[in-house]
C-alpha cells in the first residue's frame, strides 16, 4: 500500500486540528485567570474550578448524572444479558423483529423519545421524578448494552460450556461459573458505554428533568441559554476529563474501535 | 420426555427475552402510541389539553407556512451537514487507513473520541470559537486571506452546519473506515501494476468500493442532524428554530403539547421513511457488496 503524500498529510493535520479545536478551547478557557471569556494568556488559574464549589446546583446535578448513569446502565445490562444470550444462540420466530425492537432507540430521535416519556410519565403521575429518569435512560442505553453483550456472546467458544455440562454443571451454576465470566468483558464494556451515553444525554433528559432531578448536561444547557461565562467552561472541562478517563479505560480494556463499531449487530 | 425437552427448548429464548420485551412494550411502544394520539387532541390557552379526536394540529402544521419553512430549514441543515461530513470524512478515513499501526490507532482515538464527549461541551467550544464577529475562526480565516469580512457564525445556519458537521464527523469516518477494512489492498496494487495513476485508482477502484460506507454514514449523519437539539439550540439561539427545538418550545414554553406532538410525530415519520427508503435503495444498488 502506498504512503500518504504531503497533500494528504496537510489535509490530515488541518482535519485533526479542527476536530480537536473546540474541545481544546473549552479546556483552555476554563483555566483563564480573568473574569470574562478569554484564553489564559497571562498564566493559568484554577479560580473558575473553585467557583464551581459556590454553585451547589452544578454539584447536585453532577451527583444526579452519576447516580442516573450508574443505575440505569446497571438495569439495562441486567435486562440485556439474557436477551443477548437468547438472540445470539437461538433461532426462533420473531428473533429479527425482537433485535430490531431492542435496537430501535438508536433510530428514534431523542426529542421524540423525550416527548413520549414526558407524556407517559406525566400521565402516570411520575413527572419529573428520578424513577422516571431511570426508566427512560434504561431504554436509551439498552441498545449499547445489548450490542456489546451480543458481540461477546456470539464470539464465545461454546465447547467450554459443553465441557462444563458434561461435568455435571447446569442452569444457574453453568451461567454463573462459565458463561458469565466468558462474556464479562463485553458486559462491562457495554455497561461503560451505556454509562457514557446516559451521562451525556441532553436531548431526551431536558424534557424529563425537573428542578432537583436536573442532570449535569441539562444544568449546563440551561445555564448556557442565559449566558456563557468561564464557569460553564470549567464545568465542561470536568465533564470532558471524566469522559476521557472512561474512554481511555474502555480503550485499554476492550478496544475503542470495537466499542464504537458495535460489531456483531444481529449476531450474524 | 423428548417432546417436553423440545418444548422447553422452544420456550427458552422467549423466557430470556421476556423481561426486556415487556419493558420495551410498556415504556417505549405505549408512550410512542400515546404521543401519536396526543397529536390529535385539542388544546387551548385556558382549557389545556382536551382528549378529543380532531385534525386541528395536523391542519396547522400542514397549512401554516411557518412550519413548512422550519421543516425546510431542518432538512436543509441536515443535507448540508451530511455533504460536508462526506466530503471531508471519507478522504480522512482513507488517509487514516494508510497510516502505520501506532499512528493509526492514535488518530482514530482522537477523531472518534469526541463521539463520547458531551455534545453540550463540544457545541460550547464552537460558540467560543465563533464568538461574535471577531471570534477566533473569523480572525484565522481573515489572516489566511480566505475571507475579507467576518462571516456571522453565531445565530446563523452556517454556524449550525459547521458545528453539527463537527459533532457528526466521527459517524462518517467510522462508517467509511468500516468499508475500507473490507477492501483488499491487493486490488490497489494490481491497478497500479497495470499502469493506473493515483487519481484513477481513487476514482475507479477506491470510490466504488467505499461508496456503500459513505452512503450508510450519510444516512446516520442525516437522521441525527435532522433531529439534533443541543447544537441548533445553542448556536441557533432562540429565533432560528429547527424541528427539535420547536417541539421543545411547544412542550416546555408554550405548553401546547398536542401541537408539539404533531411536529415530533411528523419528524419521526419523515425520518423513518427517508432512512428505510434510502437503506433499501443502497442495498439494491450495492447488493453484491453486502453479500
Amino acid at each position: 500500500m502506498r504512503r500518504n503524500g504531503p497533500l494528504a498529510l496537510i489535509f490530515h493535520a488541518v482535519f485533526v486540528t479542527v476536530m480537536v479545536a473546540p474541545i481544546l478551547v473549552v479546556c483552555l478557557v476554563a483555566f483563564t485567570p480573568e473574569g470574562f471569556l478569554s484564553l489564559p494568556t497571562n498564566g493559568f488559574s484554577l479560580r473558575w474550578f473553585r467557583t464551581i464549589l459556590n454553585y451547589p446546583e452544578f454539584i447536585h446535578a453532577f451527583w444526579v448524572s452519576l447516580g442516573l448513569g450508574a443505575l440505569s446502565s446497571l438495569v439495562a445490562v441486567l435486562f440485556a444479558v439474557p436477551a443477548a444470550l437468547a438472540i445470539a444462540r437461538h433461532r426462533f420466530r420473531g428473533r429479527d423483529a425482537l433485535a430490531a425492537l431492542f435496537l430501535s432507540p438508536l433510530m428514534i430521535p431523542h426529542v421524540v423519545l423525550g416527548i413520549a416519556f414526558l407524556r407517559f410519565f406525566t400521565s402516570a403521575g411520575l413527572g419529573g421524578s428520578f424513577a422516571a429518569l431511570i426508566i427512560a435512560h434504561v431504554i436509551i442505553v439498552f441498545p449499547f448494552a445489548l450490542r456489546l453483550t451480543l458481540a461477546a456472546a456470539t464470539g464465545m467458544d461454546r465447547t467450554v460450556e459443553m465441557a462444563a455440562v458434561s461435568l455435571g454443571a447446569n442452569g444457574w451454576t453453568l451461567f454463573r461459573r462459565v458463561t458469565l465470566p466468558l462474556i464479562l468483558p463485553g458486559v462491562i464494556s457495554g455497561w461503560a458505554l451505556a454509562f457514557i451515553q446516559s451521562f451525556d444525554d441532553l436531548t431526551m433528559t431536558v424534557f424529563l428533568a425537573a428542578p432537583g432531578t436536573e442532570t449535569l448536561p441539562v444544568r449546563m444547557f440551561l445555564y448556557i441559554q442565559d449566558n456563557i461565562d468561564p464557569l460553564v467552561t470549567s464545568v465542561s472541562a470536568c465533564v470532558i476529563a471524566i469522559t476521557m478517563t472512561a474512554l481511555i479505560l474502555l480503550d485499554r480494556f476492550y478496544g475503542l474501535d470495537r466499542v464504537l463499531a458495535g460489531k456483531g449487530d444481529t449476531g450474524r | 420426555m423428548s417432546a417436553g425437552a423440545e418444548e422447553r427448548e422452544a420456550r427458552t429464548p422467549w423466557a430470556l427475552t421476556a423481561p426486556a420485551l415487556l419493558l420495551f412494550v410498556g415504556v417505549l411502544l405505549i408512550p410512542l402510541a400515546m404521543t401519536v394520539m396526543l397529536s390529535f387532541h385539542d388544546w387551548g390557552q385556558y382549557k389545556g389539553i382536551e382528549p378529543v379526536f380532531i385534525l386541528k394540529n395536523w391542519h396547522e402544521v400542514a397549512t401554516d407556512p411557518y412550519f413548512a419553512e422550519m421543516f425546510w430549514r431542518t432538512f436543509r441543515i441536515a443535507i448540508l451537514t451530511t455533504l460536508l461530513t462526506a466530503l471531508l470524512g471519507a478522504p480522512e478515513a482513507y488517509i487514516l487507513n494508510r497510516m502505520s499501526g501506532r499512528w493509526k490507532s492514535f488518530f482514530l482515538l482522537i477523531i472518534l473520541g469526541p463521539l463520547l464527549i458531551s455534545v453540550v461541551a463540544r457545541t460550547l467550544g464552537w460558540a467560543l470559537l465563533f464568538g461574535g464577529n471577531n471570534g477566533l475562526v473569523n480572525k484565522l480565516l481573515m489572516s489566511v486571506g480566505l475571507i475579507h469580512a467576518p462571516i456571522p457564525f453565531m445565530f446563523t445556519e452556517t454556524g449550525m452546519v459547521v458545528a453539527l458537521a463537527h459533532v457528526m464527523m466521527p459517524f462518517m469516518v467510522l462508517s467509511v473506515w468500516a468499508a475500507l477494512q473490507r477492501l483488499d489492498p491487493q486490488i490497489e496494487n494490481a491497478a497500479m501494476s497495470l499502469g493506473a495513476g493515483p487519481a484513477t485508482i481513487i476514482r475507479r477502484i477506491i470510490m466504488p468500493q467505499i461508496m456503500p460506507g459513505v452512503l450508510s454514514g450519510a444516512i446516520i449523519v442525516f437522521s441525527l442532524s435532522a433531529s439534533a437539539f443541543a447544537t441548533p439550540a445553542i448556536i441557533g439561539g432562540r429565533r432560528l428554530k429547527v424541528a427539535a427545538t420547536l417541539a421543545y418550545d411547544e412542550f416546555l414554553n408554550t405548553l401546547n403539547w398536542p401541537l408539539g406532538a404533531a411536529v415530533a410525530t411528523l419528524l419521526l415519520v419523515a425520518l423513518v421513511f427517508i432512512v428505510v427508503g434510502s437503506n433499501a435503495l443502497i442495498e439494491r444498488r450495492y447488493a453484491e457488496v453486502f453479500r
